[in-house]
């Protein structure tokens, strides 16, 4: 091996037109598409990730169930640290182990920082999740540092606004909906950028979307109900 | 007593208090409290009892610890003198630590100042002889008859023929001489620790800042943690007395989530509970009390420093809650009730429980169906575990939201699109927080899937109740 090879071995080496290769594994996604553009293979351990995205509702919970759902079940505690609503037991029941998840309410922006600093540095949660949105570089470089002290999956949810900002974040995508499904942009890991957004086709309630679009407007009295829908129980 | 700056100005034992201030004019004197000497040792005495079970607080300042069966355990008696005057300077005392063969040589080693660990009794002979006589606790008189013989040090003294040294200065002289050297057995009585830790330590001066208490919670909690080594236990539950003086005591009560001695997790855990404290009048002293000790089991030390995840996620826990409060941490279970709001309940996180169906009669818990389900939903509807129902939203709103309408439409930055429903929940009659809706899947203009519902009794209206993240 010549020495220039020998140098570009290494691991925090990479080059520009390629995946870096991580030191260590990251956690599997659960989709084969985007493991295949994530250096590690999965989610990073020990760094945080940041999933930028406008409103909610569009399955970005479901990008993280399955690598959620597999940490959860291999015992290890997921942590959501100031979530926007109620994390909602009976949906959660049907992929994770609720026995380990915690929840961990946050009055104010600075204890939201500083419970994710916690959580990132004590190494006792395989994923954290937190929502801090306007945060600023050198807090995420304060969480960045923690995450690196452990082996935690570390997803920050912020608005896509902050895509314009640097960030000390080795992976950061941009979510956005895509007829039922998410289109991922990387717009940052080491490795070259990618050509066009991934399509992932994550968990939704509903699957298809053509058919149950022709629901009609039910009748606002309460008996009128029409013979096409039905109740779901 | 001084200490080394006193010292440092000529200041000695037997000066009279007005030389003393014409040395060092800023000199600050303390009357000497032998009560409290006494129960510092005691104190001491029982931090001591985390290397020996035999430990021997003396009335003169001195603190002997048996440690011959210890040596295997702690590595040594280098290691063991280490780590007690690590623990001293912990603690906030100055200390001359020796070690003997014989408690009463060891002691008068200490008391003469020499630091040294001494393993046979020939060189403890040879550094005894050494010592000056003046070490020896002896009535003036024998100093005197023993200076007006030319015996300075205690080789000399040795030296004496026995029986004319017993005749002039009395047989407790050389009992004591050969207690000293291993010749005469030297039985002392063991101290018993209290059952409950109780510590109090009043601040050089008064503080206004809980946060500043820090240092000062620390000692405490050093203190705290040899003796709970001693006892092989733990404690759940701390309080922290704040004395002020005149206005009543600040308590502070630290609990943790499970029991543990670790002086790191204890300090962490008190410094993130001061830290919100507001103190309303200065504090002058602080107080540590532990009153219920739980055995801790041992552990066995891993050959390699592996991290305990399990234990991790206790501290993880407790400190979270110490800054942010009880109730900001918690788990969430599945709890059987149709409702949507009671559907899910707290618990403590990395509970592994299962709510209990609870004595809400079944036969009501939803509305009968009006039209069976077709086909070809069942079809669709995806796989749900037992515990799982993957119809309903990731997150739920605290607070169902209104939305408005626009020709009985619901809207949500614009027109929602219904994709599918209606489920129909109507339950809780029995204890007054009764629902009747029809709950619907809902598209938003921004692709965003909702879970909203409408009631159906007045006042009707659309409302948001969850999403699906």
């Amino acid at each position: 091996m010549s020495p220039l090879d020998s140098v570009l071995a290494r691991p925090d080496i990479w080059r520009g037109d390629r995946l870096a290769a991580a030191c260590r594994p990251g956690v599997p996604t659960g989709y084969a598409a985007l493991d295949a553009e994530l250096p590690g293979g999965g989610w990073p351990a020990g760094a945080l990730t940041e999933l930028l995205l406008d409103g909610e509702g569009i399955g970005e919970m479901q990008l993280l169930m399955p690598a959620l759902a597999r940490l959860s079940r291999s015992g290890r505690l997921i942590a959501l640290i100031a979530p926007p609503h109620i994390p909602y037991a009976p949906a959660l029941a049907a992929g994770l182990d609720l026995a380990q998840l915690m929840v961990v309410a946050c009055a104010a922006f600075r204890e939201t920082l500083w419970a994710t600093r916690q959580v990132l540095r004590s190494g006792a949660c395989g994923a954290v999740l937190a929502w801090l949105s306007p945060v600023k570089y050198t807090e995420l470089r304060h969480l960045q540092l923690a995450a690196e002290e452990g082996r935690t999956v570390a997803a920050l949810f912020r608005t896509t606004r902050a895509a314009a900002q640097a960030s000390p974040a080795p992976l950061r995508l941009t979510l956005a909906p895509a007829d039922g499904q998410l289109a991922i942009d990387i717009i940052k890991r080491h490795g070259p950028r990618l050509r066009t957004p991934l399509r992932i086709a994550v968990t939704r309630p509903i699957s298809d979307p053509n058919v149950l679009d022709s629901l009609p407007l039910p009748a606002p009295a309460a008996g009128n109900i029409s013979a096409r829908s039905a109740i779901i129980r | 007593m001084c200490n080394g700056h006193a010292q440092a100005r000529g200041i000695r034992r037997g000066i009279s208090l007005s030389t003393a201030y014409a040395l060092a004019p800023q000199l600050e004197t303390k009357r000497r409290d032998a009560a409290l000497e006494a129960a510092t040792i005691a104190r001491l005495a029982a931090w001591c009892g985390q290397f020996t079970p035999n430990v021997a607080p003396d009335s003169a300042g001195f603190c002997l610890l048996d440690v011959s069966g210890s040596l295997r355990l702690f590595g040594g008696i280098a290691s063991i003198i280490g780590e007690l005057r690590k623990g001293f300077s912990d603690l906030g005392f100055s200390t001359v630590i020796a070690a003997a063969p014989t408690a009463r040589g060891a002691q008068l080693l200490a008391r003469a100042g020499r630091e040294i660990a001494i393993g046979t009794l020939q060189d403890l002979a040879a550094e005894l002889g050494k010592l000056a006589v003046r070490t020896l606790d002896c009535t003036p008189a024998t100093f005197a008859t023993l200076r007006a013989v030319g015996v300075n040090t205690l080789a000399d003294c040795l030296r004496l023929p026995r029986s004319g040294l017993a005749r002039r200065c009395g047989q407790p002289l050389l009992d004591d001489l050969d207690r000293a050297l291993g010749r005469l057995p030297d039985s002392r009585k063991f101290f018993v620790p209290p059952e409950r830790f109780t510590a109090r330590l009043e601040l050089p001066s008064e503080v206004e800042h809980a946060e500043a208490l820090l240092f000062a919670v620390r000692r405490l909690l050093v203190e705290l943690s040899g003796f709970l080594a001693a006892r092989a236990g733990g404690v759940q539950r701390i309080t922290l007395g704040l004395l002020h003086g005149d206005a009543p005591d600040t308590n502070i009560a630290i609990g943790l989530s499970a029991p543990g001695r670790d002086v790191t997790r204890l300090s962490l855990l008190a410094g993130e509970r001061l830290a919100r404290v507001a103190l309303k009048q200065p504090v002058r002293a602080i107080t540590l009390r532990a009153n219920e000790i739980v055995p801790l089991p041992g552990r066995s030390l891993g050959l390699f420093r592996d991290g305990n995840e399990t234990d991790d996620r206790a501290r993880l826990i407790e400190r979270l809650r110490a800054r942010l409060g009880p109730d900001a941490v918690h788990g969430i279970a599945v709890h059987p009730d149709h409702r949507p709001e009671r559907a899910w309940c707290r618990c403590e996180p990395g509970a592994t429980f299962t709510v209990h169906a609870s004595s809400a009669p079944q036969s009501a818990t939803s509305a009968a169906p009006r039209f069976s389900q077709t086909a070809a939903l069942r079809k669709k509807r995806p796989a749900s575990t037992a515990s799982g129902n993957a119809f309903r939203p990731v997150w739920l709103l605290r607070k169902p939201r209104l939305l408005s309408e626009n020709g009985g439409a619901p809207q949500f930055d614009g027109p929602l699109v219904l994709l599918s429903g209606p489920e129909r929940l109507e339950a809780g009659w029995w204890d007054g927080a009764d629902i009747a809706r029809d709950y619907f899947i809902a598209r938003a203009p921004g692709a965003s899937l909702l879970w909203i519902y409408r009631e159906r009794r007045e006042p009707a209206g659309w409302y948001l109740h969850g999403v699906f993240g």
